[in-house]
C-alpha cells in the first residue's frame, strides 16, 4: 500500500531517480488518467493514480431530475457499455417500486446486455493490443464492433447512448427483422473470435509482453475491491450473473471462465473466453425469446402506448402526468449490482417518496479496479505499466462520473 | 406493484447472523436495523465502526468492500449517513452498514486498515461531502481540484450557477 502515503518513496535529488508524469493526455491511458511514477532507471518504485479530470457531477445532476430522466444520464457514465448502466439503474428503481417486469422485456435485456459485453470487450481488445504494439487486431475488432453498433442503432435509434431500457420494461418493441440480424451476427461471431485468437494467443511477442506482467494475487485483488474479469483472472470464481442472478439470468446456461495466473495474459484469456460465452447466451436468448408485452402493467409509472393515448382518456391523463410531474417512488433505499464488462456495477438509489431521487450513487467497477494498479506495477518496467492499464480495462468516464 | 413492509424492529431481526454476532461481541454497537426489499441494513455506533467491520470480515467472511458513500439529510440532524456496502464472496451475501454523523462533527474512523479498497471511496466521500476519515493516510481531494472550495454533493450546494 505504498501509494497510500503522501510522501514519495524515493529522494528525487538522487542520481537515477526521477518523478515522471504520465498523462492525462497520453494515448495509452485510455482517457484522461494521470499517473505519477517514481522511477529508478526504468523501474517503477511507486505509482500514484490521479483522477478527476472527467468529473461532471452526474450524481448531483441525478438529484435534480425525475426518475425517468436519469436513464439518459446513466449512458454517459460508461460509453462503452451503455445498456449495462441502463439496466442497473432501471433494476434499482424497479426494486424500489416493487415492479414485476414481463419475461420478454427481461430476455431482451439479457440479449442486449450480452451484446454490450461483446462490444465493450472488442474495444478493450483492440485498444489493449494497440497499446502493446499489435496494430492489426484493432482493425479486426472494430469491424465486428460496427456490427454490434448497427444492432444497437436498429433497436434504439442510437449507436452509443442507447437509453433503450425504461423503468418498467423497454422503450419500444424491437423492429421487424431485428432478431434475424442478431442471429446472423451471432452465427458469424465465434469464427471472428478465432481470428483474433490466431493473431494473439500463441503469438510469441504478445506472450512475452503479457505473461507474468501486472500480476496480482487473489487475496490482494479481493482486498483492493477488484471485480469482474480482472478478479476472475486471479482465480476467484465469482460472477454476479451466476451467483446473484438478476433479470432472469438464472434461466441461461453459461460457463464462467476463471484463470489462476493473475497476470495480463490471464486477463486477456478470460475476456476472450467471455466473448464466446456471451455469444452463447445471445443464441439462447434468440432461441427462447418469450412472446408477450414489453412493458409492465403499471399505468402510473410506464408511459402508455401511442395508440391508447389517442383513444383512451385515462391513458392520455397518465401520459401527461408522468411527463410533466414524474411518478413518485415509495421511500426507501436499494443497492442493485450487475455484472458489467468491467466488474460489479452498483447503483445505490435513495428515495424520499418524491418524484426525484434523493441520492443516486454509482459504484463503478473501474474506480475500484484502478486501485489495484499500484500493486500490479510495483517494481516493474514503465512499458509494463502500459500493458497493466490496458489489462484492467478502465473507462475514465465511469471513474470520474 | 407489491412491496412487503420493512422490518425495523431489532428484536425481530435477532437471528440474522451479522446482528447476532455484533450484539454478542460488541454490545451497544448496533443501534438499529432494517430489513427492506430483501436488503439488510444495520446502524452502527460511530465509535465501534472499525471493530465491527473487522469482526464482520473475520467471522462472517465479509471480505469484499463493494462501496462506501454518504447521504446528506440536511437540514435534519444528525445530518450525514455514511453508507458501507459489504459483500461476502464465499457466502454470496450482502450487508449495508450505516453510521450517523452530526453536521458539526462529521468525522469517523477509516476502515482502510480492514479493507484497503476503502482508500478511494473514503477520499471520494471526503471530497464530495466533507466527511473526515481519521486514520486514512492520504485524505486529499480525489475528483475535484485540490483548491476547490466546498463539497458539491452536500444538499446546501446548488446544482447549477455560482454560489
Amino acid at each position: 500500500m505504498a501509494h497510500l502515503t503522501p510522501t514519495p518513496a524515493l529522494d528525487p535529488t538522487q542520481e537515477g531517480v526521477m518523478i515522471l508524469n504520465m498523462g492525462p493526455q497520453h494515448p495509452s491511458t485510455h482517457g484522461v488518467l494521470r499517473l505519477i511514477l517514481e522511477i529508478e532507471g526504468e523501474n517503477v518504485v511507486r505509482l500514484v493514480p490521479d483522477i478527476g479530470y472527467l468529473h461532471t457531477g452526474i450524481e448531483k445532476t441525478c438529484e435534480a431530475k425525475f426518475y425517468q430522466q436519469v436513464v439518459v444520464l446513466t449512458d454517459r457514465i460508461d460509453y462503452l457499455c451503455p445498456m449495462t448502466n441502463n439496466l442497473c439503474y432501471v433494476l434499482a428503481v424497479e426494486k424500489l417500486l416493487g415492479l414485476e417486469i414481463p419475461p420478454r422485456a427481461q430476455w431482451m435485456r439479457v440479449l442486449l446486455n450480452e451484446l454490450t459485453r461483446i462490444n465493450s470487450h472488442l474495444v478493450w481488445l483492440g485498444t489493449h493490443a494497440l497499446d502493446i504494439g499489435a496494430m492489426s487486431v484493432f482493425l479486426y475488432c472494430f469491424r465486428e464492433r460496427e456490427d454490434v453498433l448497427r444492432i444497437f442503432e436498429m433497436v434504439s435509434g442510437q449507436r452509443m447512448m442507447t437509453s433503450y431500457f425504461r423503468i418498467g420494461g423497454l422503450a419500444l418493441e424491437p423492429p421487424r427483422g431485428f432478431f434475424q440480424v442478431v442471429k446472423k451476427f451471432a452465427d458469424r461471431f465465434p469464427a471472428r473470435v478465432d481470428e483474433y485468437e490466431s493473431l494473439l494467443t500463441e503469438n510469441r511477442i504478445w506472450k512475452d509482453r503479457t505473461r507474468g506482467v501486472g500480476r496480482i494475487s487473489a487475496e490482494d485483488a479481493v482486498a483492493l475491491g477488484v471485480s469482474g474479469p480482472s478478479l476472475r483472472a486471479s482465480g476467484v470464481d465469482y460472477d454476479l450473473r451466476r451467483d446473484m442472478p438478476y433479470s432472469s439470468y438464472d434461466k441461461f446456461r453459461f460457463h464462467v471462465p476463471v484463470k489462476h495466473e493473475g497476470d495480463v495474459y490471464a486477463r486477456y484469456l478470460v475476456r476472450v473466453q467471455e466473448m464466446r460465452e456471451s455469444i452463447g447466451i445471445v443464441q439462447q436468448a434468440l432461441a427462447g425469446m418469450p412472446e408477450g408485452p414489453i412493458k409492465a402493467d403499471a399505468p402510473k409509472v410506464v408511459l402508455p402506448d401511442r395508440e391508447k393515448m389517442k383513444t383512451q382518456m385515462e391513458a392520455l391523463i397518465y401520459h401527461f402526468k408522468i411527463v410533466t410531474e414524474g411518478f413518485t417512488v415509495p421511500a426507501g433505499e436499494v443497492y442493485q449490482a450487475v455484472e458489467s464488462p468491467r466488474g460489479e456495477m452498483g447503483y445505490y438509489v435513495v428515495s424520499d417518496g418524491t418524484a426525484k431521487p434523493y441520492r443516486v450513487h454509482m459504484r463503478s467497477p473501474s474506480f475500484a479496479n484502478l486501485q489495484a494498479l499500484p500493486t500490479m506495477c510495483h517494481n516493474r518496467l514503465i512499458a509494463d505499466v502500459v500493458a497493466a492499464i490496458g489489462s484492467i480495462d478502465i473507462v475514465l468516464g465511469e471513474i470520474d462520473r | 406493484m407489491s412491496l412487503d413492509p420493512a422490518i425495523t424492529d431489532l428484536e425481530a431481526l435477532q437471528e440474522r447472523a451479522p446482528i447476532a454476532l455484533l450484539r454478542s461481541a460488541l454490545p451497544g454497537a448496533v443501534t438499529g436495523g432494517k430489513f427492506d426489499r430483501g436488503e439488510l441494513t444495520l446502524w452502527i455506533e460511530r465509535a465501534h465502526l472499525r471493530e465491527a467491520c473487522s469482526l464482520l470480515k473475520s467471522d462472517l467472511h465479509f471480505n469484499f468492500l463493494a462501496d462506501v458513500t454518504c447521504v446528506d439529510w440536511h437540514p435534519t440532524e444528525p445530518r450525514f449517513e455514511v453508507v458501507y456496502h459489504l459483500l461476502s464472496i464465499p457466502r454470496k451475501e450482502r450487508l449495508r452498514l450505516k453510521v450517523r454523523l452530526a453536521g458539526g462533527d462529521a468525522s469517523l474512523e477509516s476502515v482502510t486498515s480492514v479493507w484497503p479498497a476503502a482508500d478511494f471511496f473514503e477520499r471520494e466521500v471526503f471530497d464530495l461531502f466533507g466527511v473526515r476519515f481519521q486514520g486514512h493516510l492520504n485524505l486529499r481531494r480525489l475528483l475535484m481540484p485540490e483548491d476547490w472550495e466546498g463539497h458539491p454533493l452536500r444538499k446546501d450546494y446548488p446544482v447549477e450557477g455560482y454560489r
